[in-house]
């Protein structure tokens, strides 16, 4: 049996370093796109693989599915602009120079780790130790939401940026999204599976915290659903002008913020959530968080704002 | 070994065989409505299978029932993204091959 789990796990590292190679090699933008997301998904059976579930949910949802779908219409976007010409705009001296200092970069990473002493666990076994006091028993969200509850902050700090550099943009001309009608299967799937997504997006919340899931999972499952509704012309895309969607993009990094500045009343640290309180605290910043990264991705696949004076020609009527 | 075991192997290697037969498909079929053939009802129908056999292993009836949840999903799903597929070569003009 471990000879032929070894035997999946090299034919998994050679087919991924392969899918590498052919997203870089390959002339074809649409090409490159498509064996990026086939990328992503072989990647969340790596981390599968190595028990870090979480991270395989993850890139699921946003590596392979979500930005799969921003590349393609971004790709969509470009060729319908008419200038649009899909040369690399550096010559073979930068991609030399690209390859130098992304060989050294990973020369460097694979040293460090191979200089680790055999002896360093990692911390691990710390998180187990406290894991009872953290509120969470999955030992990720643990981690995320309670013990580096900073990290966690600052990523959806930077999704929030994120929005607001994408806004601050020159509007969208012209045609966002494909201006076909969506057509009567397409139309009767999204009906089908947009109540099913939202209701897996609600299990992988409650769910993370005993088990893999969590805020980012289920906002980009969420996402996806935003996603669906959004190419089928069933919602229009985000104008950001309701105070409801503004507020919603914020809500998760606010919410984060006065949870962290509201326990420092109670004699703690910026951040540091109470025992008794922390699996209350940690399941409604996850609740709050999956809005604002759902809503989030669903802006960044719009791409910005659209012009007035020439609305995308599939805008909900 | 089981019977279990042993009958969940022969659907899953059944599986894995209609894998093979739809990735030769897609592979060889000379233009791209044959190949959608080939892909969505061969690879669905070998997914069934190996989720049947992975089903059986568990021995878990709520294992079993998430297993034929994600059966459904992928055959609304690829079923879907089929008739996309083809619905877009058609708008594109591509005709479907004929024997010469």
């Amino acid at each position: 049996m471990t000879a032929i789990l070894w035997a999946f796990d090299v034919v998994l590292a050679v087919t991924l370093v392969a899918l590498a190679a052919g997203v870089l090699a390959t002339a074809s933008l649409f090409r490159s796109i498509v064996l990026f997301i086939v990328f992503g998904l072989t990647m969340s059976i790596a981390w599968a693989r190595l028990d870090a579930v979480d991270l395989g949910l993850v890139e699921a949802a946003v590596g392979a599915g979500l930005t799969g779908a921003l590349l393609l219409n971004t790709l969509g976007h470009m060729r319908s602009q008419a200038e649009f010409t899909p040369e690399p705009s550096h010559g073979p001296g930068g991609r030399l120079a690209l390859a130098l200092a992304a060989g050294t970069a990973g020369l460097a990473i694979g040293a460090a780790v191979w200089a680790w002493p055999d002896a360093f666990a990692g911390l691990g076994d710390r998180v187990d130790t406290h894991l009872a006091e953290s509120g969470a028993q999955n030992p990720v969200t643990a981690v995320l939401l309670n013990f580096r509850a900073y990290d966690t902050l600052l990523e959806i700090g930077v999704l929030v940026v994120a929005v607001v550099a994408v806004w601050a943009l020159s509007p969208m001309r012209g045609r966002v999204l494909d201006a076909d009608p969506p057509g009567l299967v397409l139309a009767g799937f999204v009906h089908l599976l947009v109540p099913v997504v939202v209701l897996v997006a609600g299990y992988l919340l409650w769910m993370g915290t005993d088990a893999p899931g969590g805020a980012f999972q289920a906002g980009a499952v969420l996402a996806a659903a935003g996603v669906l509704l959004l190419i089928t012309g069933r919602v229009a895309p985000p104008q950001l002008q309701a105070i409801v969607e503004r507020g919603a993009v914020v809500l998760g990094l606010v919410a984060f913020l006065a949870v962290g500045v509201a326990v420092m009343a109670g004699g703690h640290a910026f951040l540091e959530l109470p025992d008794a309180w922390a699996t209350t605290l940690i399941l409604l910043l996850e609740s709050l968080l999956t809005i604002s990264i759902a809503i989030v991705l669903v802006i960044l696949f719009a791409g910005g704002r659209t012009d007035a004076a020439h609305p995308p020609e599939d805008a909900a009527p | 070994m089981p019977v279990v075991d042993l009958l969940a192997l022969v659907l899953m290697l059944t599986g894995a065989a209609f894998f093979f037969a739809g990735t030769v498909g897609l592979l060889r079929f000379p233009d791209v409505y044959c190949r959608l053939h080939a892909l969505t009802k061969v690879d669905n129908l070998g997914l069934g299978f190996v989720l049947a056999g992975l089903a059986l292993r568990s021995g878990l009836l709520t294992v079993a029932l998430k297993l034929l949840l994600i059966w459904l999903l992928v055959l609304l799903a690829s079923t879907t993204a089929c008739h996309l597929s083809a619905r877009a070569a058609r708008h594109l003009g591509v005709e479907p091959w004929r024997r010469a």
